[in-house]
């Protein structure tokens, strides 16, 4: 009877369902925690893109984090030509914490939502963009944070899917992170050039100037995944900092 | 394979919990039967997850909660498998409990997700699994088999945890992130980049093979 092909089809039947069953029964219930942890892990690197507040992360609980977030960052989403954008497909409202940045990538530049993070603390301001590109193995990306006049940047918070652990995983680092503190993403004629990572380690700063940052021994592949990165995803965000950004900065000055 | 269970055979009435024979189940995959170093099975994750501890304690976890709760399955249900789908069957409850441990921690412990989140599910294809799935589980006593699963997941969490010590204190200077050479007063300690790539962890697991097999005079046929 055991062996009988009705005996297997109805056993293989069964067990799919009470596994499956189970399965979804447990994402069910782990759902909401799940979401919680991975928004956590999105204010986390956003708020990390700021050197100061990366440093006060370490000893924060959960929900300081948060409440730190709400505190200081405000957001927006913009479309390709800098349009702000404030319903999803769906027609609901638009939050740029939930702008899924993997299935962006994927679409054509000019179909991609472009989220901007505005960070405002003790006087202190700044623009925090999201960058994706690839990386020597998989997936990297970056929170960014421009300086208000969007010519320096004030900090980086990297992560990647699967660079190599020593190597290309560096880009996590604080290490790594801090050599681009304070680069200029423009040269000395005004151009936007962002900010590039040499091949090969320790080369003196006198070397490197304002659009250059020392490189990382071993990983030369996943520093050209970083160049590439920061200069397109930077610069598909022009057209939103020429309507929202300068316009400001500069009826400010006016107003000066 | 569920015809041959070992139900006949049975020597006393009663067996007390913890029977020489039954310790046996735990104690032999520790040393004269390890799982990595004997068998070698499972030297995918052994060389993948090493680098550090605290990520290899977390997977080490993982494969005996793994480990157990298969075997207790498998062998609940050994006499109502069918022989011809058992490998299928096996490979379903061993996928469920796999995609449990996934979810579980990234719901609670998203950091670890994220860095190990590949690797918990190639549990799945860990040949330790299904190896006491198919040699021991199919034909013994879920209690037996519960044992015998404990067993083979410490006997693989030592060996990986012995690893992963000598591969982050050697490749970073750090145990479980604590940065221990800058404590004993190696402030400049120059890590050894070998041992944070793949290679290092072949070198490390030779090196207890060698050590093992000395001790145990254990020589291959």
């Amino acid at each position: 009877m055991q062996q009988s092909n009705r005996y297997i089809i109805i056993f293989s039947l069964v067990l799919t369902v009470v596994l499956g069953g189970l399965l979804s029964g447990v994402s069910q219930v782990l759902g909401p925690a799940q979401k919680k942890s991975q928004d956590l892990d999105t204010k986390k690197q956003i708020l990390g893109a700021i050197p100061a507040e990366k440093a006060a992360l370490g000893d924060m609980e959960p929900e300081q984090i948060l409440a730190r977030y709400a505190e200081v960052i405000s957001s927006e989403v913009a479309d390709y030509q800098g349009n702000l954008v404030d319903t999803d497909e769906k027609g609901g409202p638009l939050f740029a914490e939930n702008v899924n940045i993997e299935k962006n990538y994927k679409k054509a530049p000019e179909e991609r939502l472009y989220p901007v993070f505005k960070y405002s603390a003790d006087g202190k301001k700044s623009i925090i963009v999201p960058t994706y590109g690839a990386g020597l193995w998989d997936a990297i990306w970056a929170y960014v944070a421009l300086s208000p006049d969007l010519k320096n940047i004030e900090g980086v918070s990297f992560d990647h899917k699967g660079e190599t652990p020593g190597l290309g995983a560096r880009i996590t680092s604080d290490e790594i992170q801090a050599r681009y503190q304070g680069k200029n993403l423009y040269d000395q004629g005004g151009n936007f050039v962002s900010v590039y990572m040499v091949k090969s380690e320790k080369t003196p700063e006198s070397k490197l100037g304002p659009n250059k940052v020392d490189g990382m021994a071993g990983a030369t592949l996943t520093a050209n995944g970083v160049n590439d990165m920061l200069l397109k995803y930077i610069g598909f965000y022009q057209s939103y900092f020429d309507k929202h950004v300068r316009t400001g900065v500069l009826s400010m000055n006016q107003e000066f | 394979m569920s015809t041959e269970t070992l139900e006949a055979p049975v020597v006393k009435e009663k067996e007390s919990l913890l029977s020489k024979r039954r310790k046996k189940f735990v104690t032999d995959p520790l040393n004269d039967d390890n799982p990595i170093t004997i068998q070698v099975l499972g030297i995918c994750s052994a060389l993948a997850v090493t680098t550090q501890m605290k990520p290899t304690l977390v997977m080490a976890l993982s494969v005996i909660f793994v480990m157990i709760f298969s075997n207790l399955f498998i062998s609940l249900l050994r006499n109502a498998i069918p022989t011809r789908v058992r490998i299928i069957v096996q490979l379903a409850i061993v996928a469920t409990l796999v995609t449990l441990v996934n979810e579980v921690l990234k719901a609670y412990a998203f950091d670890m997700y994220k860095e190990l989140s590949v690797f918990i599910g190639l549990i799945i294809t860990n040949c330790i699994v299904m190896g006491r799935l198919e040699a021991f589980a199919l034909g013994n006593k879920p209690y037996d088999s519960v044992l015998d699963g404990l067993g083979s997941g410490l006997g693989y969490s030592w060996i990986i945890l012995t690893v992963a010590f000598f591969r982050e204190i050697w490749g970073s200077g750090k145990i479980f992130g604590y940065d221990v050479m800058g404590a004993i007063g190696f402030e400049n300690f120059a890590a050894n980049g070998l041992m944070v790539s793949p290679v290092g962890a072949f070198i490390v697991l030779g090196f207890i093979i060698w050590v093992q097999r000395s001790k145990t005079g254990y020589v291959e046929h």
